[in-house]
């Protein structure tokens, strides 16, 4: 805890007797209601909170579903179905499972933007960052899984595609994927490992998320000046009611676009052939991911050509091997990303250029989520190429060379200061 | 000084925003001429649905008669294995009308004591049951393409909206995309234009999702099916109630799911105010 000494005073006897034996109440009071927090936090950081709230409601609707899900490829598909229609309120709990993901997604990705954007995995955060990184990874694994249980043509393909990528590794690939699949194709060892592990993997989840917020709780927030808190009294305000109500407002706020989309929308971030029970026998005419997943996508389908030493007919990498590398090498880069940036000026209010290339990285995003909602053809796989080499660039060279070069802007001395000035220009 | 720092940012912005279009316009350009032709030719036609809409509701006359197209016309091809008699009283039907309904239909039952099955009168409880006896059998009595079954086709079926179509899309509300797309298809049967080829035993449509002809001939004609209310006989309104009942098959609860969106939305709504109050005072004693 940054805040130093607990400030927790048990409240009557029987806090006290339990405060002696197993102090429980004094850690959530310290972690969740004394925890200073910078005051000039801006809307930005109240991801976290969101995304814990959604984690939360993930695991209660799942829960639930789970309770009527059949995990066998002759019944899977009629016992979404039967939740829709038979399962008093399932269809609501289906639609918040479904639409939860996306919402969740949506937050994380919020957060991690916003984590990039003020340097929050700039010393002394960087095991902070890498926890959310890991978190963001087992995220990913869960809702690939969670997509597959409906049996949906597009679940079928997405395991058959998704599975595959692991037959790229030499030699042993097949294996791997022989034994991932528990057979020689998508099938019922698969549905039955991948309804299991979707169970498992958000309680490591939650193990993640208490290690984030413990980090968090020690390293102390950031804050939109980056400039370290150093007078508690001045520079900061207890967690409630402060953080507390701005979180709750901001949660309320994401909680109305969420109903639009689960009341109004409920299919809009799915795909139709999700509606189609999965036939082996039918590719269909295009196997795309959920929205979360496209830039990843992109950046797999970008590798149309086997990497070799030029001139020779030698491969070193064919281009399926390649793309899985890429991919991987994507979320993989972000473990780095402490390391890579390494100037000394936290937050980008203070680094104009680093701020430039901050919005062209995220432009660059949201154009390989774009071509990976496309087919992989012509102009689309040079498109997603020039952006792949983009996204990668962003990481390796541009934060290294911005980190010596970049002449950052005079950062305040101290939070009070920047509030003050701020105070005075208003 | 200020002037050359938002002018240098503004460059910046617009190089950013100039480059990730002309990749996205390389792309669009580079897909455009050849490569694989993209179904439908033509996208959906708009009808209005009273079911449209964050206040959507079922035309009930109209799901009633999409009940009849479907029991005279499209049952003799298409199963509806998800939709229960019993389903039948969101359609305005009481239960005996109901109970009714299903006795006309035999359903195979058993094994019976002595192993045997055997044939009953439906009950409320059974499901449609489907023209053929498995999908096999049914790919083989239509040349090789079993029917889809009817009960999510109207969700199943949503050709893509492109962008920025699909933005627009948020905010107008626009989910039915699969009814528009029933109705557009029933109604697009037309002959090929001059130079284009269709398969044997196809028929040119150029609002199907899978190709420019489809195995099904047209299914529909004036005067098909009898209407006792005295809505107009065309295959124009066969279409809308058939394309109205199918979404109704593949999502029963959708009226449902709407007003209590309305419920919920109006709560989250105030909520938000009285939290931003709440939030607004207790800052307020913050400022130093």
């Amino acid at each position: 805890m940054s805040g130093g000494h607990s400030k927790y005073v048990p409240v009557n006897g029987v806090m006290k007797w339990m405060d002696e034996r197993l102090p429980l109440p004094r850690l959530v009071y310290d972690s969740f209601v004394a925890y200073p927090v910078p005051r000039n936090l801006n809307n930005w950081y109240t991801f976290g909170a969101i995304l814990s709230i959604f984690m939360v409601l993930q695991l209660i609707t799942g829960i639930v579903l789970a309770m009527h899900y059949v995990s066998s490829t002759d019944m899977a598909f009629n016992s979404i179905e039967s939740i829709m229609r038979d399962v008093n309120f399932g269809w609501l709990l289906r639609r918040m499972h479904a639409n939860g993901a996306s919402f969740f997604f949506l937050a994380v990705y919020i957060h991690i933007f916003r984590g990039m954007y003020y340097g929050s995995y700039k010393a002394p955060r960087e095991v902070l960052w890498i926890l959310g990184v890991f978190i963001f990874i087992i995220m990913m694994a869960t809702s690939f899984m969670g997509y597959v249980l409906p049996w949906g043509q597009m679940s079928y393909w997405a395991a058959t595609v998704i599975t595959g990528l692991f037959s790229a590794i030499p030699i042993i690939g097949v294996p791997i994927q022989e034994w991932l699949l528990g057979g020689f194709a998508v099938g019922d060892p698969t549905l039955n490992r991948f309804f299991s592990l979707h169970y498992l993997l958000p309680f490591m989840l939650v193990g993640l998320v208490i290690l984030h917020v413990w980090a968090l709780h020690v390293v102390g927030q950031t804050n939109p000046t980056g400039v370290e808190v150093k007078d508690l009294k001045k520079e900061t305000v207890p967690f409630t009611p402060y953080a507390t109500m701005k979180d709750l407002f901001a949660l309320a706020l994401f909680f109305i676009l969420f109903a639009y989309f689960v009341f109004y929308l409920p299919d809009y971030l799915g795909h139709p052939d999700n509606y189609i029970r999965a036939n082996p026998l039918k590719t269909p005419a295009h196997i795309v991911p959920e929205w979360y997943f496209l830039p990843y996508y992109a950046i797999l389908r970008a590798f149309d050509f086997n990497i070799g030493i030029p001139f020779t007919d030698i491969v070193l990498l064919d281009s399926k091997l390649a793309g899985v590398i890429a991919m991987f090498g994507s979320l993989i880069v972000l473990l780095f990303l402490p390391w890579l940036d390494f100037a000394k000026t936290r937050s980008g209010n203070y680094r104009p250029l680093f701020r430039q290339f901050f919005w062209i990285f995220a432009l660059v995003c949201i154009g390989l989520g774009y071509l990976g909602s496309r087919p992989a053809e012509g102009g689309y796989v040079t498109a997603a190429q020039i952006l792949t080499t983009a996204y990668f660039a962003h990481f390796l060279i541009i934060l290294p060379l911005l980190s010596i070069l970049e002449k950052p802007k005079p950062v305040p001395p101290s939070i009070a200061d920047a509030i003050l000035a701020k105070n005075k220009a208003a | 000084m200020k002037l050359i720092t938002v002018f240098s940012r503004l460059i910046a912005t617009g190089f950013a925003i100039a480059f990730t279009a002309s990749v996205m316009t390389t792309a669009a350009l580079a897909e455009g001429d050849g490569g694989t032709p993209h179904y439908p030719i033509n996208h959906p036609k708009h009808v209005h649905w009273s079911f449209a809409g964050p206040f959507g509701h079922w035309d009930i006359g109209q799901l009633q008669r999409g009940l009849k197209i479907y029991t005279e016309v499209c049952a003799a091809c298409h199963s509806m294995d998800l939709i229960a008699f019993r389903n039948l009283k969101d359609l305005g039907y009481s239960d005996e009308q109901v109970k009714a309904f299903a006795a006309e239909y035999e359903i195979t039952d058993g094994p019976n004591l002595e192993g045997e099955m055997f044939e009953r009168p439906g009950k409320p409880s059974d499901r449609f049951p489907g023209p053929y006896a498995n999908s096999i059998e049914a790919a083989n009595a239509n040349n090789g393409a079993a029917p889809p079954d009817f009960s999510l086709l109207a969700k199943a079926r949503a050709p893509e909206r492109g962008f920025p179509t699909f933005i627009f899309d948020i905010f107008v509300l626009y989910a039915e995309n699969g009814s528009d797309y029933i109705y557009s298809l029933l109604t697009g049967y037309q002959d090929a234009p001059e130079g284009v080829e269709v398969g044997e035993d196809t028929y040119y449509n150029p609002y199907y999702i899978g190709g420019k002809a489809l195995a099904m001939a047209p299914p529909l004609e004036v005067d098909s099916v009898d209407y006792d209310d005295g809505t107009p006989q065309t295959v124009d309104q066969y279409s809308k109630d058939i394309a109205a009942f199918m979404m109704w098959a593949a999502e029963p609860t959708l009226v449902e799911r709407k007003s209590m969106g309305f419920k919920v939305m109006l709560f989250l709504v105030i909520m938000s105010i009285l939290i931003y109050f709440t939030k607004k005072s207790i800052f307020m004693n913050l400022k130093d």
